[in-house]
């Protein structure tokens, strides 16, 4: 009798381990799918911005690549904050990827407490595309060049407009003022859409803004300085800041991010998507077309980034808020 | 002679066909708004010709702004925000019975200024934008606060009432992130807060869902206790009516919706209020607005729809939207590869670019028929429905709408709040519009003032700024016209009865 029991008992213990070791298997199997649902694409901005223009033009060629489908939502709110402290508290199995901005990530968390997340609970998976400050004035402006931009800068108020508080257009300007040691007013626009329309019709004396404007209104506006280490391959004859003796190196970058505690694996799927995406002439030929600079920085590459650009910008907002 | 075909081709009539439709769906919903309609089916384009892209998105864009009108109608929800002032005149109607006669006069204004806005964008589109850059910060301060000044005109009667709501509205749009110095105001640690309260989910829960509570809480029925008037003698009739003696109606709100939606930024939303109240102030009767006439719902309709083709100048010419869906369809110009400039007009680009104007006409026309048709089976089914089908659908819209806004459940509250807080006003005798003028214009405002300031900074007395530019002391005039017109049309009402007075006595 008590032979027959043991028996049982231990086909018994067979069935679980084995059941244990089928399910485990699935699992694995499980990650190595990943995707195999749709994948949402957030944007933290309204439709139409360079944020979302970007993410529209990515999603076929992520669909291809991942072989699911990419919905983009649009999620605005708070300057791209409500997206940002949505993805610190999302769900991290990669099914949300958040699109993420500096230098928005690294200076809204320095200047609010509560915005809602902090800079490294974004976990970073690619910056993608970087649009540098150039400044720009109209066309028939009487400056022509960054030094005459300067010497009347000194001798009378100017100003620059540019879109946001604390983007990279105000940054841009503080820094020009430090080594310029000039004082020209940063006025912010709610956008570039309300910005340009200002700068055409002269009320302000030019724009801190980005090279997607240069581009798309080559027309009617000149830049005097480009704010990027060398010169910019689209526009061979416009200098940089820095070769005319400021050193202002500064512009947005694009990327994405996802919820903190992701699985390695996961993200290392979603950041060869992403470059495999960013590597497509096709795709680079029609975001440089836009004024768009492209980067490749995956995951290991854009924590150093923004390491260096939490240093970067904690020194240069010390002065904003000494000046508040 | 390509236009032409390009126009009447059988999938591009289709596509206007199916767009506006679309689009007047979607405006009808209270919560889905005109940018919305287009975002959402910008994607579709991508697989289409330029040409048939843009109509598509323009046929959308004109529908959902005529669309909106449907639910203001019937239940008091402004289906976008820029049917609000048809809510004034056309949810009385609704009450009265004369819902379809409020419907057809919608579809001929809208018609009506959709045309005329289009016709300006064709052909004086280059030089109208030009002029629009006048308008800088200190200009579109003064505009803003125009827009304020029309609370004075709202309820005569209790303009203290409306003073408080308009400033309470201003108030409460300071919630978020400030345009200037990007600090957090009012937003008590809510993540949600910071992009500030909706002016959608204000729009439903104040307009909306205390009306829909009244009609409950009242027993009635259904919406129409008189039973609707025999409808096909109604069209002919406010056709007669309407070409009969409100031309000066039609014109100037046409002229206002067009002005407006070239100055970039402002919308819909401002150009029917504006156009409200113009057309109550030259009114022989003004005290007639607000208890359901014509007069109202055409000033509106007619207003808003000019602004979709006039929207479009600045689009085309500077690259700059005109009001919110021209955002999105900047995008879709730029990912078609269409570059917004001189070269759009000229060339081999131009044909894309007059096809689609043109065709914006015949969206227009097919909106007339798909309206008068749609809207008399419409009207006949909410008018019947049993309150509390009617009241309960319509509360479940407002959900679903409230959350499309941008998927945040948080919204959802926030509306449901604003039906409370609405109802309780409502009971005041609170009329909601003030708070919303104040929503909208308040951001409008405190940018302009503020940019103002900055662009001043260095100089003497930095206040002269606000009034040391031409077109700064043309509007700051129109604001005095406008706040104390009813003071200044009292006095001569009194003077023109002394008059008589002193006639009769001799």
């Amino acid at each position: 009798m008590k032979g027959m029991k043991n028996k049982v008992k231990s086909k018994f213990w067979l069935l679980v381990v084995v059941v244990f070791l089928i399910m485990s298997l699935a699992g694995v199997n499980a990650a190595a799918k990943f995707p195999n649902k749709p994948i949402t694409y957030v944007i933290p901005f309204a439709v139409g911005g360079e944020s979302d223009i970007t993410a529209r033009l990515q999603q076929k060629y992520l669909e291809e690549i991942l072989g699911v489908k990419v919905l983009i939502i649009n999620k605005p709110g708070g300057g791209g904050a409500l997206g940002w402290a949505e993805c610190a508290a999302g769900k991290p199995d990669g099914y949300t990827v958040t699109g993420c901005n500096l230098p928005h990530t690294i200076v809204q968390p320095m200047e609010s407490k509560d915005i809602g997340y902090q800079t490294d609970s974004l976990n970073l998976v690619y910056y993608f595309q970087n649009t540098p400050n150039v400044l720009a004035v109209p066309k028939d402006s009487p400056y022509n060049t960054l030094a005459d931009f300067i010497k009347a800068a000194k001798e009378k108020p100017l100003n620059l407009g540019g879109s946001a508080s604390n983007s990279a257009n105000h940054l841009g300007v503080l820094q020009l003022n430090k080594v310029a040691k000039v004082k020209i007013t940063y006025i912010p626009f709610s956008g570039t859409g309300t910005a340009v329309p200002a700068l055409l019709g002269k009320h302000v004396a030019g724009l801190m803004t980005y090279t997607t404007v240069g581009v798309n209104y080559a027309k009617e506006i000149k830049v005097l300085a480009v704010a990027t280490e060398k010169r910019w391959g689209a526009w061979p004859d416009v200098p940089t800041f820095k070769e005319q003796g400021f050193n202002v190196v500064e512009g947005a970058y694009r990327g994405v991010a996802v919820p903190p505690g992701t699985p390695p694996a996961v993200m290392k799927v979603l950041e060869d998507a992403f470059e495999k995406v960013n590597r497509n002439p096709e795709f680079v030929k029609k975001m440089e077309e836009m004024g768009f600079i492209m980067e490749n920085y995956g995951v290991r590459a854009s924590k150093k980034l923004v390491a260096e650009g939490k240093k970067h910008y904690s020194d240069l907002l010390t002065e904003l808020l000494n000046k508040k | 002679m390509s236009i032409l075909s390009g126009i009447f081709s059988p999938y591009n009539l289709l596509l206007m066909l199916g767009g506006t439709v679309f689009g007047m769906f979607c405006g009808a919903l209270p919560g889905l708004t005109a940018t919305m309609a287009v975002a959402l089916l910008v994607p579709f384009t991508f697989t289409m010709n330029p040409t048939s892209g843009l109509i598509t998105l323009g046929a959308i864009y004109g529908g959902a702004i005529y669309g909106g009108s449907f639910s203001a109608i019937l239940v008091n929800a402004p289906g976008t925000p820029s049917s609000i002032g048809t809510t004034f005149d056309g949810y009385p109607m609704a009450k009265k019975g004369e819902g379809y006669r409020a419907i057809v006069t919608a579809t001929i204004g809208s018609v009506f200024g959709g045309i005329f806005g289009t016709l300006v964008l064709i052909f004086m589109a280059p030089p109208l934008a030009i002029w629009s850059l006048n308008f800088g910060p200190t200009e579109f301060f003064w505009v803003a606060v125009f827009g304020m000044t029309i609370i004075s005109s709202v309820e005569q009667k209790a303009i203290l009432k409306s003073m408080i709501g308009g400033l309470l509205g201003m108030l409460v749009s300071t919630i978020g992130i400030a345009p200037v110095g990007g600090e957090a105001r009012f937003t008590f640690g809510f993540p949600a807060l910071m992009g500030g309260l909706q002016l959608v989910v204000a729009l439903i829960g104040f307009f909306c869902i205390p009306e829909m509570m009244n009609m409950v809480g009242g027993g009635l029925k259904s919406m129409s206790a008189i039973t609707a008037k025999k409808q096909r003698g109604v069209f002919w009739e406010t056709v007669k009516d309407i070409f009969g003696r409100m031309w000066g109606n039609l014109l100037r709100s046409s002229v206002i919706g067009t002005i407006t939606g070239i100055l970039p930024g402002a919308g819909g939303s401002i150009a029917n209020l504006i156009a409200y109240n113009e057309a109550k102030r030259v009114s022989k009767h003004p005290e007639k607005f607000g208890t359901g006439i014509v007069d109202g719902v055409l000033a509106t309709e007619t207003a808003n729809n000019a602004v979709v083709g006039a929207g479009m100048i600045p689009l085309f010419t500077l690259g700059i939207p005109g009001a919110p869906p021209d955002a999105v369809i900047l995008a879709a110009l730029v990912m078609m590869g269409l570059r917004p400039g001189a070269e759009l007009f000229s060339g081999q680009l131009a044909n894309i670019t007059y096809t689609f104007m043109y065709s914006m006409i015949v969206a227009n026309i097919m909106m007339m028929f798909i309206g008068i048709w749609g809207g008399q089976s419409l009207y006949k089914v909410t008018s019947r429905l049993p309150v509390r089908y009617l009241a309960a659908s319509v509360f479940f819209l407002t959900i679903v709408g409230s959350f499309a806004i941008r998927n945040s459940v948080f919204d959802v509250y926030a509306m449901v709040l604003c039906g409370l807080i609405g109802y309780v006003l409502l009971q005041l005798k609170f009329h909601p519009a003030p708070f919303v003028l104040g929503l909208i214009l308040g951001p409008i405002i405190e940018e302009g003032f503020v940019q103002t300031i900055l662009m001043a900074t260095g100089t003497k007395q930095p206040w002269m700024a606000f009034f040391n530019r031409p077109l700064s002391i043309i509007l700051i005039v129109m604001c005095l016209l406008s706040a104390f017109w009813p003071l200044i049309a009292n006095t001569i009402h009194q003077f023109k009865q002394k008059g008589v007075a002193v006639n009769e006595r001799a």
